[in-house]
């Protein structure tokens, strides 16, 4: 009961001094703001990065076709090679009839082609799919199964795509220094925001101290408006985030590049990222002011 | 028991080196009035400061109402705060307030519900005679009627001991009476054990209370029913 009393009091306060010191408020909330639309920015954009390298890596397959004259034990010797290497998580033999069985159960057109082949027309060959540990160096895994004697050619997932993913690697590496750098000029703009609010109130707060009031019901209320600065610093990030989010994903029918990503659905990712703001938005408030606090009421 | 404080070889040196209080012993009991009188820097708010944990003894035992002040620790400070008033020389009002919101800050601050805030702050400022000013703001007051929401603010609480330091220094001789008649009221009435630090000679010797004596930092002179005299000091 008398928390209860005690916290709407502080609630109050806050508010009233939030309104009290308008234009400083103002600047730390739009600091708050900048800060969490590159922050929500930065949560979506990784996410669908981690989401569809994850599907790029699942699909990273190296494929050996082999000479049309291996023989069985020719197999048996790659096979063996390639598992040597030290990159490669596992591998699968196709022979090229079970290709061609594949083939044909997939689709009817490919079926009435593949009917008409004889087995020396055919373009298919035998194959290997090897699935690599480390996607990164997947060129000199390739390299390697390539020299091997009697496999033909190699492929695999294109160059562009390994680049790519360490550009956004990269990409992401930037935009986390920027965050950081972000979140520490925004604390102390709280920090300033908070001071002002105490040093206009230390009349208050020296009458306080002496009629008994408690070290919590002194420092709440400074606490509680860097929350609320916080809490006014994410309403349009989340704006974004929701809004934003959503047409983004619907304009581009929820694939870039043309189906190469794939975009994470907005729902529940949306609310996710704006939870996950608006508790960023709150504990940072609450960083600055308490150490505005600590600095500056020595309780 | 009665002794609602007692100092024992209390010293007190600033940081500055600067003795402020030299071996101080002290009793004082329940219900009593006492003046602290001495020259300009012998110590008298100091001595006041150490009462309520401003400042803590270099040297010796404080205790107020069964608390060992120098062994409180500064998150329970206000624990002592609770159970005490303090009044000063410039009232230490806020101006924005009115005279109502003033006292019953003091309640706000400690989590007192609103009801009894209410009775609590009327009867309080009934004691001090400002029933009749309570929608009134500080600066519409003359100095002595601020004092005495200053004092209705000490005593909302009910507090045992009542703290003055020179509550009288910006007062004419008038309106310092009036405070001092206000101060026996509370003594009298409540029970409420006063201690005050003045210079002013003629109120102490009009009051014909206890009166401890200071001069550099040493008790010189406790006596009951005390006058002011010069050449103590
Ligand atoms: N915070 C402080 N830091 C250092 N020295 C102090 C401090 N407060 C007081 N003093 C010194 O301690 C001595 C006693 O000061 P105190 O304020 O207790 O005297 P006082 O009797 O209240 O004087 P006055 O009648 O002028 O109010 C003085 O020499 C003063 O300079
Ligand atoms: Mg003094």
């Amino acid at each position: 009961m008398k928390l209860f009393r005690m916290l709407g009091r502080s609630i109050r306060d806050a508010v009233k001094s939030v309104i009290r010191n308008f234009s400083l408020s103002l600047a730390s909330i739009s600091c708050i703001t900048i800060t969490l639309i590159i922050v929500a920015i930065a949560i979506m954009a990784s996410y669908n990065v981690q989401n569809f390298t994850k599907e790029i890596e699942r699909d990273m397959t190296i494929v050996a076709f082999l000479d049309n004259d291996a023989t069985k034990s020719d197999v048996k010797e790659i096979e063996k090679e390639i598992n040597s290497i030290s990159n490669v998580d596992k591998y699968t033999y196709q022979s090229k009839q079970e290709v061609k069985e594949k083939m044909q159960a997939e689709s009817d057109v490919f079926d009435t082609v593949l009917q008409n082949w004889s087995d020396e027309e055919s373009p298919l060959k035998d194959t290997i799919q090897v699935k690599v540990k480390d996607v990164e160096k997947i060129n000199k895994t390739a390299a390697k199964i390539e020299s091997i004697d009697k496999v033909a050619v190699v492929r695999y997932g294109s160059g562009m795509v390994d680049k790519m993913i360490a550009a956004f690697n990269q990409v992401e590496k930037i935009t986390y220094g920027i965050v950081i750098a972000l979140i520490v000029v925004t604390v102390f703009l709280i920090i300033n925001t908070i001071k002002l609010t105490i040093s206009a109130r230390r009349r208050e707060i020296g009458i306080m101290r002496l009629v008994g009031a408690s070290n919590f019901t002194i420092k709440t209320p400074f606490i509680i408006e860097g929350m609320i600065l916080g809490i006014f610093g994410s309403i349009v990030p989340v704006l974004i985030t929701m809004y934003g989010y959503t047409a983004f994903y619907n304009h581009f029918d929820g694939y870039l590049y043309s189906q190469l990503i794939k975009l994470i659905q907005p729902e529940p990712f949306i609310y996710q990222v704006s939870l996950s703001v608006i508790i960023i938005g709150i504990i940072v408030g609450m960083i600055g002011s308490s150490s505005a606090v600590r600095k500056y009421l020595k309780v | 028991m009665s002794d609602l404080i007692r100092l024992k070889n209390v010293e007190k040196k600033y940081k500055n080196g600067v003795t402020a209080i030299h071996n101080l012993n002290l009793a004082i009991e329940k219900g009593s009035f006492v003046f602290v009188i001495g020259g300009s820097g012998s110590g008298k708010s100091t001595l006041i400061k150490m009462l309520y944990r401003e400042e803590k003894p270099t040297k010796g035992q404080v205790i107020v109402g069964g608390l060992d002040v120098a062994k409180l620790k500064n998150s329970k400070v206000y624990k002592l705060r609770r159970k005490l008033g303090i009044v000063f020389q410039d009232y230490r009002l806020l101006p924005k307030q009115t005279v109502y919101e003033n006292v019953a800050f003091a309640l706000e601050c400690i989590g007192e519900k609103k009801d009894s805030i209410r009775i609590k702050v009327l009867k309080a400022l009934e004691d001090v005679g400002l029933k009749n000013k309570v929608h009134e703001y500080p600066d519409k007051l003359s100095g002595g009627e601020q004092q005495r929401v200053a004092i209705a603010r000490a005593i909302v609480n009910e507090p045992k001991l009542l703290l003055c330091d020179e509550p009288t220094g910006n007062l004419d001789p008038d309106m310092s009476m009036e405070i001092m008649k206000v101060l026996e009221d509370i003594n009298k009435r409540r029970g409420t054990t006063i201690i005050m630090a003045t210079h002013d000679k003629e109120i102490v010797n009009k009051m014909k209370k206890q009166v401890v004596t200071l001069k550099e930092g040493h008790l010189v002179k406790f006596k009951q029913k005390g006058k002011y005299e010069d050449e103590a000091i």
